[in-house]
């Protein structure tokens, strides 16, 4: 082979440049490939709001409610137990809220529009493992600093009955409470805000 | 004339195929130290294992229905109404566990007689890649019955990359597809686990054995068996893996089948280790289930996630746990590669390392109680004590000669024919109300002796004394 006269840094320069473009290009393509496995607008679509009737549920009783595919908590809260909320803050990690979410209108001590009423997202802030609702005082297995609350079978976490999580467990920050509103006394409708600019 | 024929399109294909040299290079010249013991099963079981789950898995998705609807109903069509299609099914479950026992103690095998040392390291982090691969691949296949534990373990663990800083939400959202675990994930995890995974896992598994023979088995020694050879050029403690090791190693299948086969037919659930009782629950998003656990295989790693009380360290020890495991050519700096001429200090690091592994597998599987918490914790300590303390320890291991050539031991089996009769005769003394019988097989019989306290303190004292040796 003749190789005298050849030019190699015209060479190395086509190299160079096949070598960006080919890299731009790949780059380009990876776009579509890797944004085909984001949700799709079907999946984004689906979260359409739910109305919940309160009107017969009893003092203590807990519903369950599926809002976008998660369990959405509603209890109603004797007073008893708002009373105990208030003597927690120093075993919470977050008794505040300030790290956690929330809409603007359940940023207060109960996490509620109204105090009785709690309406939360039923998914450990840990890894989404859907609380047990353990409201008795002092059980057993739970020992005797238990006031009531959610307790996580999957890795032991503890939420108090307006889902603020105690310090020292794996969850980082209290249940999520979702949008909502009420539209009478007796009807709350989950996933539309409460008129608050934040949520 | 017919022979000639035969071999005639032999030579056409030899012409235009390196068949014979392959064949050569791999199996008939391909020399493999004459040393090797049981250890040595377990990669070509774990070869065997990955057919057995190919052929059962494309069976198996002539039937099933990626579809959050219809997968827990498809997957009873295929327990009660496909022809054998509980043994398929079986067949496939039970080797997803028998893929993992292999490849534990083959991992263990490589740790023990130092298989990772140079010139191996690469055979071993192709070898870790694999280990990934397989666990990514029985992730994603655990969620496709679409029972409560495949749900919610699934959700736990998608759920570990959104501790991650930033871009974790975003991140755990893209591996889901949705907002919660769900069709989307469903039809993607079964993409992956029919598709992409195993077609990565036989890349890697053929460039763990190019590597493994380019330079070579290591062995029971762990010495170099390349450094002596006879005038040939072949090493003088080599033997052709083929027929010698083929042979030996279709004992090893035989065996293992035995075991294998007895799950498959008579423990396919295995108490809720291999297949767990809440999976027979189809999927529920509204409950998780009391106790959720991941399958066993998984649990060492699980409990390190557990006894971590923080969320992001605790999904950085979990995965640390594994990418030490990636490092370890390099933390190990005692240039000793197999156990037989290693200090006591290290025969008893990697002790305590089995010890806390095995615990840390069991606490997986249990409660998250505070007592199970604490020891969990131990365990961590050491398991990652093992590791980052390794580049000393090792250092100050006292190592004895290392051999020229292979060794040979007594085999197990030889060792229990020859010292039973002699422990038994030792621990057990003739009852005195029985009559003298001459015959020997009288005298030997179990009911017509009784236990001598004397003499089991002194075999007693002998093995403890002898496993304390064994570590020195």
């Amino acid at each position: 082979m003749n190789i005298e006269g050849v030019d190699k840094s015209k060479r190395q320069f086509l190299t160079t440049a096949l070598t960006v473009v080919g890299a731009v290009g790949t780059g380009y393509l990876a776009v579509p490939f890797l944004a085909q496995m984001q949700p799709s607008v079907k999946a984004m679509a689906a979260g359409a709001p739910v109305t919940v009737d309160i009107s017969k549920m009893e003092t203590g009783q807990l519903l369950r409610v599926e809002w976008r595919g998660k369990p959405v908590w509603v209890l109603n809260r004797t007073q008893a137990v708002l009373d105990t909320l208030k003597s927690l803050d120093n075993e919470l990690s977050d008794p505040r809220s300030e790290k956690s979410s929330q809409p603007e209108s359940s940023k207060n001590p109960y996490r509620s529009i109204k105090p009785e009423i709690l309406v939360a997202v039923g998914l450990c802030t840990h890894l989404g493992c859907s609380p047990t609702f353990r409201p008795e005082l002092a059980p057993h297995d739970l020992g005797e600093r238990w006031k009531g609350g959610f307790f996580c079978p999957c890795h032991g976490s503890w939420f108090d009955l307006a889902g603020r999580v105690y310090s020292g467990v794996p969850a980082p920050t209290n249940l999520e409470i979702p949008p909502y509103r009420y539209i009478t006394d007796s009807q709350i409708i989950i996933g539309e805000p409460a008129g608050d600019k934040s949520a | 004339m017919k022979l000639n024929r035969f071999a005639q399109s032999g030579n056409w294909i030899l012409d235009r195929f390196p068949l014979a040299q392959l064949w050569n290079d791999h199996m008939a010249h391909y020399y493999a130290p004459k040393n090797f013991n049981i250890w040595y099963f377990f990669g070509s079981l774990a070869l065997l294992v990955m057919v057995n789950q190919f052929a059962t898995g494309i069976l198996l998705t002539m039937n099933y229905k990626p579809d959050a609807k219809l997968a827990f109903d498809s997957v009873e069509y295929i327990m009660r109404d496909v022809n054998w299609g509980w043994l398929i099914r079986y067949m496939h479950s039970t080797g997803a566990s028998a893929f993992f026992i292999v490849v534990y103690l083959h991992m263990f095998r490589g740790i023990m007689y130092g298989s990772f040392k140079q010139p191996r390291e690469l055979i071993w982090i192709f070898g870790m890649l694999i280990f990934v691969c397989l666990m990514a691949e029985a992730f994603m296949g655990y969620l496709l019955p679409w029972g409560q534990m495949s749900y919610w373990g699934a959700q736990v663990i998608i759920s570990l990359f959104s501790a991650i800083p930033v871009i974790g939400d975003d991140l755990s959202l893209w591996v889901r597809g949705d907002y919660v675990v769900s069709d989307a994930t469903l039809n993607r995890f079964f993409a992956f686990h029919v598709i992409a995974v195993p077609l990565v896992l036989v890349m890697l598994v053929f460039m763990h054995i190019v590597a493994l023979h380019e330079v070579g088995s290591n062995n029971p020694d762990g010495i170099d068996i390349k450094k002596l050879k006879d005038v040939n050029g072949i090493p003088l403690d080599g033997i052709p893996f083929h027929p010698y090791y083929t042979v030996k190693d279709l004992f090893g299948v035989g065996v293992f089948l035995i075991f294998f086969t007895t799950v498959i037919f008579y423990m396919p659930e295995m108490g809720g280790y291999f297949l767990e009782h809440a999976n027979f629950i189809p999927a529920d998003p509204m409950k998780t289930p009391e106790h959720i656990a991941p399958v066993w295989y998984f649990t060492p790693f699980y409990a390190i996630l557990r006894a971590i009380p923080d969320k992001f360290a605790g999904v950085i020890g979990m995965g640390g746990a594994i990418v030490v495991l990636f490092l370890l050519p390099w933390l190990d700096r005692n240039p000793v590669r197999s156990i037989r001429y290693r200090g006591g200090l290290y025969k008893k690091a990697l002790l305590l390392f089995i010890i806390s592994f095995v615990c840390l597998g069991y606490l997986g599987t249990q409660p998250a109680t505070p007592t199970a918490t604490l020891f969990a914790r131990i365990f961590t300590a050491v398991y990652f004590g093992f590791f980052l303390l390794m580049p000393l320890y090792t250092r100050w291991e006292k190592t004895k000669p290392v051999p020229n050539r292979v060794t040979h031991h007594h085999s197990l089996l030889e060792d229990i024919e020859e010292q039973l009769p002699i422990i038994i005769e030792e621990m057990t003394e003739l009852k005195p109300d029985r009559p003298e019988i001459g015959d020997d097989a009288f005298r030997g019989s179990f009911y017509s002796r009784r236990a001598k306290p004397g003499g089991v303190r002194h075999v007693a004292t002998r093995l403890a004394n002898s496993i304390k040796k064994s570590l020195d």
